[in-house]
């Protein structure tokens, strides 16, 4: 578990975070591997774990009947991935799929959101983290929608 | 360059070079003579002759002593035109004008380019500066966002300077297609990523100035000061020697003011929607 938790605290993600905080997130927290081309998890699947990422690049992709896959955004080290996990009915909207080899660290939403309600101010220390990073993609995406790029 | 600013030189295209639908690479050499010198973020006005003018930034190296290099987007009627000159055919050049990036004080410093569409052009002459002279440089690293991988501006430039193991090159596209294995978001958002020191950091901005607005965010979130940003700005310029105000920005003209302008020099109307 101490390895868990050093390896959050180096995360972006959970910097600064007290030693407490970051035990109740390693108690919920495992070690996982996704190779090339494998999914991390598929739209309409339960939402069961969000992740973060230690190294690698996860592409968040939309499937269409009769196309190749749509790729909207790729994620890599020093990101987290997956908002599902915090807003009911805690389904991914989503696919992912790791583009190279990725290692991240899962950690369980049940466990974590059990943790979040039973402690409001661990609670509000992962919204405060979690907020902005939804945000700022939000943010990116309405740039790309604006395709800024051509001609005007 | 003639004594009068006004009077353009007659070049000829040397070479013509088609980058992506839409966008040429024109190489021009003088009639007679060899071009005046420039430093990397400078422009030459482009003339058409019979058409018109447009402001065009060089994309070849300061280095190149024979020839001008610019690349062109077919936007307008003077662009269009130019376009399609071809080989051996004869253009107007006034030129060069404006501020440079700022290639020499950088040296010592890490060194961010952040490039967006087209806005890889007026960087490319600075970005060959440094890889020229890169041990003067800290760490350098050039994010480069377009459309789509089919838009990639110097596709095999860019291929060449990430094979170099002394430059961090990220590209990143708004719209992926099959077979896109790099990065798919807007190129603001590689910046949180890159590695550089945002204390000892000068960080070069070219490309839409929406783009360069989040741009901008994502630098001072990292801690990049103001007076360590750069941008490329873009106006509609006509004389191009701060005469006629077309390009008026503030209390700045960019012709003579820019295009490279200090970003703490602008900072108070950057964002001004009226200026």
């Amino acid at each position: 578990m101490e390895g868990l938790e050093h390896i959050l605290q180096e995360h972006p993600f959970f910097a600064g975070f007290t030693a407490e905080h970051l035990r109740l997130v390693a108690g919920c927290a495992r070690n996982r591997r996704f190779d090339a081309e494998q999914y991390v998890f598929r739209e309409g699947e339960p939402a069961d774990e969000f992740f973060v990422i230690r190294h690698g690049r996860v592409a968040l992709e939309i499937a269409e009947p009769g196309r190749a896959p749509v790729v909207f955004a790729t994620l890599g080290q020093g990101e987290i991935l997956g908002a599902s996990w915090v807003v009911p009915p805690y389904r991914w909207m989503f696919d992912a799929r790791a583009v190279a080899l990725t290692r991240v660290i899962g950690i369980d939403a049940a466990c974590l959101r059990g943790k979040c309600e039973a402690d409001h101010d661990f609670g509000y220390e992962m919204m405060k983290r979690f907020l902005p990073v939804v945000t700022r993609r939000l943010h990116a995406t309405r740039l790309q929608i604006l395709d800024v790029y051509g001609k005007r | 360059m003639p004594a009068n600013a006004f009077t353009p030189s007659v070049y000829r295209v040397a070479r013509r070079r088609r980058e992506l639908a839409g966008v040429v690479t024109l190489e021009l050499a003088p009639l007679s003579g060899a071009p005046p010198a420039f430093a990397p973020g400078q422009f030459n006005m482009l003339y058409a002759f019979g058409v018109g003018e447009v402001a065009v930034s060089m994309s070849g190296a300061a280095s190149d002593t024979d020839t001008f290099v610019h690349t062109v987007r077919e936007v307008g009627a003077v662009s269009r035109a130019l376009g399609q000159l071809r080989p051996g055919a004869t253009l107007g050049v006034r030129g060069p004008f404006g501020t440079a990036w700022p290639v020499a004080a950088a040296a010592g410093t890490d060194v961010l380019i952040v490039a967006g569409g087209l806005g890889l052009a007026p960087l490319r002459p600075a970005i060959r500066a440094i890889l020229a002279e890169r041990a003067r440089y800290g760490r350098v690293t050039i994010l480069f966002g377009c459309r789509n991988p089919g838009e990639m501006l110097y596709r095999s430039e860019l291929a060449q300077w990430r094979r170099r193991f002394d430059v961090d090159v990220e590209v990143t596209v708004d719209h992926a297609e099959p077979g896109w294995r790099g990065h798919v978001g807007v190129v603001p958002a590689l910046i949180a990523q890159a590695e550089f020191d945002p204390r000892e950091t000068t960080a070069l901005v070219c490309g839409p100035e929406i783009m360069m607005r989040f741009v901008l965010s994502a630098l001072r979130e990292r801690g990049v000061a103001d007076e360590h940003i750069y941008l490329s700005m873009e106006r509609n310029m006509k004389c191009a020697i701060g005469l006629c105000g077309h390009c008026q920005f503030g209390p700045a003209f960019i012709c003579k003011d820019g295009p490279v302008m200090r970003y703490d020099a602008i900072a108070g109307i950057f964002t001004v929607r009226e200026v």
